[in-house]
């Protein structure tokens, strides 16, 4: 029971079931139980994480036929990364959630079920271990978030949604295309059709098809995690969704994405992925995300639009270190998605408190918060020294693992890297100083400081941030099976070498 | 090591730490007199405990070790919470804690009418633990951590006025500036990690110890260069000086504390603590050297034409960190590490008089707004006096000894640099007398009403004017001996007399020009023209990093990448984008004709398409 994946895939959208019976008219009854569901959803998720066992690779499975003809599974289970992921998933969505208790005020029972069908899809993805179940959830996902988008939004919502769905999908359609290509690869080695992903690892497509599907799961993916130049939907969706909408899309969807990379292009097609040409691409591409994200990041005027944009230069960060191709930069790459679900998260939660207080998102506005908002101003603080990746905060360790692996690749590459570390203090710093320090305007004069609720929104982020950041090895511990399975696919020598 | 005794070595770091939470919590809510109590006896407990440690230790032959846990450990690389005491790093644990609980003390005093003195004792604290870290770390991880950990807490102080809008840039400037070195730092860990397989410092020394001398350059060099890097941020050289002028926008304990005294000889110990791998790597030692020489001559001579008080003096300890880094330059480590302990004492003296100074006028920091105040308040005057005597070299004064110990060192190694090295030392004793003489004697030139500061800061002056004297004769050479190679060089009476002769006429200038003269400093001035032009400009150096750097950036973000680029692949890119769907939109209703024949065919004509495409990419074969 305890341990049951099936259970726990699905009881926030049970809970968004029992919701749509709750009467409307009683507002505090349909946030208390949609808060609670994704509450006990969070804490089931935690004592999960407590009893994972770190020394085994794939645990709690549950394996039932789904589509036998198609060779399709409803098959879950967690390794050590996906274990880390869907934590993080569940109490970063429970927290965003509580941040918005007074942040929407139209149709708010449509609102929680959208929220809750939309952790259950995002959890699916994370816990899929067959490709097809991946790629359903990866899809359903995208519904409940367009009409997040798109009915509690900012002014540009309708925009930004149809931006958005147009984007994620047609890059989707192409994804399907490089996993049924894989399917069928698959079937024409062995004779017999399935999805399960340690079946398609065992494929290891060559030459042009390799190439072919590489390139198709890349378009899918990379606008999906986004890498530039196709991170264009993300300014948009991320700034106009209400708050709790850009946290999910920030610190989950966006993971969705290098998940993908992970789990379907690294060991799906190996022989592809370490060809010098794909590794420069994909470096080149994850250079000029660092440092191109960070750039436009200094010259904002839109606080949220700002973080919005930190989020390229960061996911460029963990391209990079899984294209590195070694244990270093993939463990870091993946440390380094569920830092940034922690860090940014906290960074669109806190701007989300400020526009609910004063109802704009323009950073000239704000200033002098320190004065009025001392607490609120230093966990801004804690929240952008977590994500410029400052020792002793969790992004840290995450950026040095990264900056590891890709020194242990090229030089230069890491000197490049380096660039946007120092330009990622730059624009942060800029943005704390701009709202924080300086003469408090008349506006901001009196403004009430963090409340009890939003105390226990942050808490649990800064003892996450601090937690990983002093003492990483527990999540080191879980990640090393995880990436040793794909340094297998990709490298099945490093080790041998390396000793 | 099972035979050395467990000395709860953490103890130390723990002290300040809780001292930071509590005041950080609580603080708000607690009367000052509890916040001043936990804030000065949590330091004070940390150096209590640091000497108990220390003469449990006894010799110190060994490096002692304190293991705690694993912080990042994957495959052969270990990387713990591990602390250590040397006896480097037991002078350094003295200094940071004896100086830290005095400007602590001093720090109440001074502290006393500003707002939001909780929150300065907690960041205040917050910086000694980190401090401590930096010193105490056995790997260059943790000590990345603490390195970067009083980063922040600099940044923290340095904005402290936040209502100021030039002390949030200066921090921010600082930050920004060191983060450019911590990145140099940062691949030097990296690289130590690809060469030596640990960043353990005693596994990488005794690595690189048996490594041979590079004499034209190669990865151990690669290695300390990248160390000096890092080091040049936090330590404030030449190019990465910039940071520390206007870091005095921060309160002047913060300056004697963190931006004299210790953070910023954190790139002097971290040198001296690589000793073994800077002696395997000339190349980098030269370039310390050299970088050490023109940072000392370049902030010396901006030093002179400043009329704030404490930029003078902050220009003096960019100077000062460059002595120390032509000591370690021309091998003389302990030299070096002998001019940090004389230069904290002395130069925290300096600053925290000049906090007095500026408490006593009410916030006035212009040297051309002071004058006679001598007799106005006589202890700062005798207290201020005796550290410039110091820093200008003086025997028997405690800079004397250090500086001379640097001096003679680098005589041995390149005369060209004695001979710099004595004609900055008469600028240094210049620009520190011109200060005094302008602050103290003539007439008074402001509006203020001078009063003598109350006994809790006057007395901490009074100890480090103490060891402002006396610090010379400390042993600190002769206990760091055993570390370093033997840096034999004869005891040259006529150099030793040439440096002092040159500080003497130094002080002589500045009474000729600033007491015998009162007003001639401007004629002077102007004959010098573009020369002294460029001086009081600093010589132009942030100008040049803004057009250089700084400006190309903002501009380049906002008109290239935001206007240009993102406008047109955003805007343009969803223009196209919508375009596509709907003309895609348009041909598909157009195949929606509802006649299953042609559905059929479109099946078809997919199917053959597909096959096509796995054939010709190799797939059916």
């Amino acid at each position: 029971m305890a341990d049951n994946l099936t259970l726990i895939l699905f009881l926030p959208m049970l809970g968004g079931l029992i919701l749509t019976l709750l009467p409307s008219s009683k507002p505090v009854l349909v946030k208390f139980w949609a808060n609670l569901v994704l509450g006990c959803n969070a804490l089931w998720t935690l004592t999960l994480l407590g009893r994972f066992d770190a020394t085994h690779d794939l645990q709690f499975i549950q394996r039932l036929p789904w589509i036998p003809s198609l060779g399709a599974e409803f098959f879950l289970g967690v390794d050590g990364y996906s274990m880390l992921l869907f934590a993080m998933t569940s109490a970063v969505g429970f927290l965003a959630s509580l941040a918005s208790w007074n942040a929407i005020d139209t149709r708010l029972k449509e609102f929680y079920v959208s929220l809750l069908i939309l952790q259950s899809c995002v959890a699916g993805v994370f816990l899929a271990v067959d490709a097809l179940l991946f790629f359903v959830f990866f899809e359903a996902s995208l519904i409940p978030m367009f009409f997040l988008i798109a009915i509690w939004g900012g002014e540009q919502r309708r925009m930004a949604a149809m931006k958005f769905i147009v984007y994620t999908v047609a890059g989707s359609m192409l994804l399907l295309v490089g996993l049924l290509l894989l399917y069928f690869e698959h079937w024409r080695q062995t004779g017999f059709f399935s999805f399960s992903l340690p079946a398609l690892w065992a494929t290891k497509p060559e030459g042009d098809l390799g190439l072919w599907i590489f390139w198709l799961m890349f378009a899918g993916l990379a606008v999906k995690v986004p890498m530039a130049p196709f991170h264009t939907w993300l300014p948009d969706a991320h700034t106009e969704a209400p708050t709790v909408g850009s946290v999910y899309l920030a610190s989950i969807m966006l993971k969705m994405g290098t998940y993908g990379f992970l789990r379907l292009v690294l060991p799906g097609v190996p022989e592809t992925v370490k060809q010098a040409n794909v590794l420069w691409w994909m470096s080149v591409l994850a250079l000029i995300a660092i440092v191109y994200g960070a750039l436009v990041c200094l010259k904002q005027k839109d606080w949220k639009r700002l973080i919005a944009y930190s989020s390229v230069s960061h996911m460029g960060f963990c391209m990079l270190g899984m294209f590195s191709l070694n244990p270093a930069g993939i463990s870091g790459s993946m440390l380094q998605q569920v830092n940034h679900g922690i860090s940014t998260g906290l960074l669109f939660i806190l701007v989300g408190l400020m526009y609910e207080r004063r109802h704009t998102r323009e950073i000239s506005e704000y200033g002098g918060l320190f004065g009025p908002m001392p607490a609120f101003s230093f966990v801004f603080l804690i929240a952008a020294v977590s994500s410029m990746g400052l020792p002793p905060l969790n992004g840290f360790v995450g950026e040095l693992r990264i900056l590891t692996g890709a020194f242990e690749m090229s030089v230069p590459w890491a000197l490049w890297a380096g660039l946007g570390v120092v330009l990622t203090v730059a624009y942060l710093l800029w943005c704390y100083q701009r709202v924080t320090l300086g003469e408090t305007s008349a506006k901001n004069l009196g403004l009430a400081d963090l409340s009890g609720r939003e105390w226990a929104v942050v808490l649990p982020f800064l003892i996450a941030a601090i937690g990983i950041g002093v003492y990483p090895q527990p999540a080191f511990d879980m990640l090393e099976r995880p990436v040793k399975q794909i340094m297998e696919k990709v490298r099945p020598n490093y080790y041998a070498q390396s000793n | 090591m099972p035979n050395q005794p467990d000395l709860q070595l953490w103890l130390i770091l723990f002290f300040p730490l809780l001292g930071a939470l509590i005041n950080g919590t609580l603080g708000r809510r607690l009367p000052k007199t509890v916040i001043s109590a936990i804030a000065i006896g949590t330091v004070a407990l940390s150096f209590l405990w640091v000497v108990r440690s220390l003469s449990e230790l006894g010799q110190l032959d060994k490096p002692h070790i304190e293991r705690y846990f694993n912080s990042i450990a994957s495959g052969d690389l270990k990387i713990g919470f591990d602390l250590s005491v040397d006896r480097l790093s037991s002078i350094m644990l003295l200094v940071v804690t004896g100086v830290g609980t005095l400007i602590h003390v001093y720090a109440v005093g001074y502290m006393d009418h500003e707002e939001g003195f909780w929150r300065f004792f907690s960041y205040l604290n917050l910086f000694m633990f980190f401090m401590l870290i930096l010193v105490l770390a056995q790997n260059f991880l943790l000590l990345f951590v603490g390195w970067e950990g009083v980063g922040l807490c600099s940044y923290l102080l340095i904005g402290f006025y936040f209502l100021e809008k030039f002390a949030g840039d200066a921090a921010k400037k600082a930050f920004i500036v060191n983060r450019v070195g911590d990145f140099g730092f940062s691949l030097a860990m990296l690289l130590m990690v690809v060469q030596f397989g640990s960043l353990d410092m005693t596994t990488v020394f005794s690595t690189a110890s048996k490594l041979p001398v590079e004499t034209s350059g190669g990865v151990v060099t690669a290695v300390a260069l990248l160390l000096v890097v890092g080091a040049c941020g936090k330590s404030a050289q030449v190019p990465l000086y910039v940071w520390l002028p206007d870091a005095m926008a921060g309160p002047t304990p913060v300056s004697a504390l963190i931006h004299a005294a210790t953070m910023v000889t954190a790139g002097v110990y971290v040198v001296a603590r690589s000793s073994e791998v800077f002696l395997k790597a000339p190349v980098a030692m030269e370039v310390v050297a050299v970088i050490g020489m023109i940072t000392a001559v370049v902030a010396a001579l901006i030093g002179t034409a400043q009329n704030d008080i404490k930029k003078v003096f902050a220009y003096s300890t960019v100077s000062q960190l460059g002595y120390m880094f032509v000591g370690l330059g021309v091998g003389a480590f302990s030299a070096g590490i002998f001019h940090v302990v004389t230069h904290a004492f002395f130069k925290a003296l300096l600053f925290l008089g000049a906090g007095s100074v500026i408490h006593a006028l009410h916030g006035e920091q212009d040297l051309s707004n002071m004058g006679g105040l001598r007799s106005k308040i006589p202890i700062m005057y005798w207290t201020l006096m005796t550290a410039a005597v110091a820093i200008a070299g003086v025997w028997p004064f405690a800079g004397f000894h250090s500086k001379d110990a640097i001096l003679l060192a680098a005589h041995a190694h390149a005369p060209w640099m004695y001979w710099v090295g004595v004609v900055t030392a008469g600028l240094t004793a210049f620009y520190v007398f011109r200060a005094m003489f302008l602050c103290f004697f003539g007439e008074y030139r402001g509006k203020a009403h001078p009063h003598e500061s109350p006994a809790i800061m006057y007395m901490p002056l009074v100890v480090l004017a103490l060891l402002s004297v006396g610090g010379g004769y400390l042993p600190v050479m002769d206990w760091l001996a055993p570390l370093y190679p033997a840096h034999e060089h004869p005891h040259d009476m006529s150099l030793i007399l040439i440096s002092v002769g040159f500080a003497m006429a130094g002080i002589f200038a500045a009474y000729y020009i600033y007491v015998l003269n009162p007003g001639s400093a401007d004629g002077y001035a102007k004959s010098l023209g573009g020369v002294y032009r460029a001086i009081a400009g600093k010589f132009y150096v942030d100008e040049a990093y803004d057009a250089a750097i700084v400006h190309p950036i903002e501009q380049g973000s906002r008109a290239v990448l935001l206007d240009g680029v993102e406008d047109v692949v955003v805007q343009g890119g969803v223009g196209a984008t919508v375009g596509v769907t709907r003309w895609t939109g348009g041909m598909l209703r157009l195949l929606q004709s509802g006649n299953i024949r042609s559905y059929a065919v479109y099946a078809l004509l997919g199917a053959v398409i597909f096959l096509g495409v796995m054939a010709s990419s190799g797939g059916a074969r």
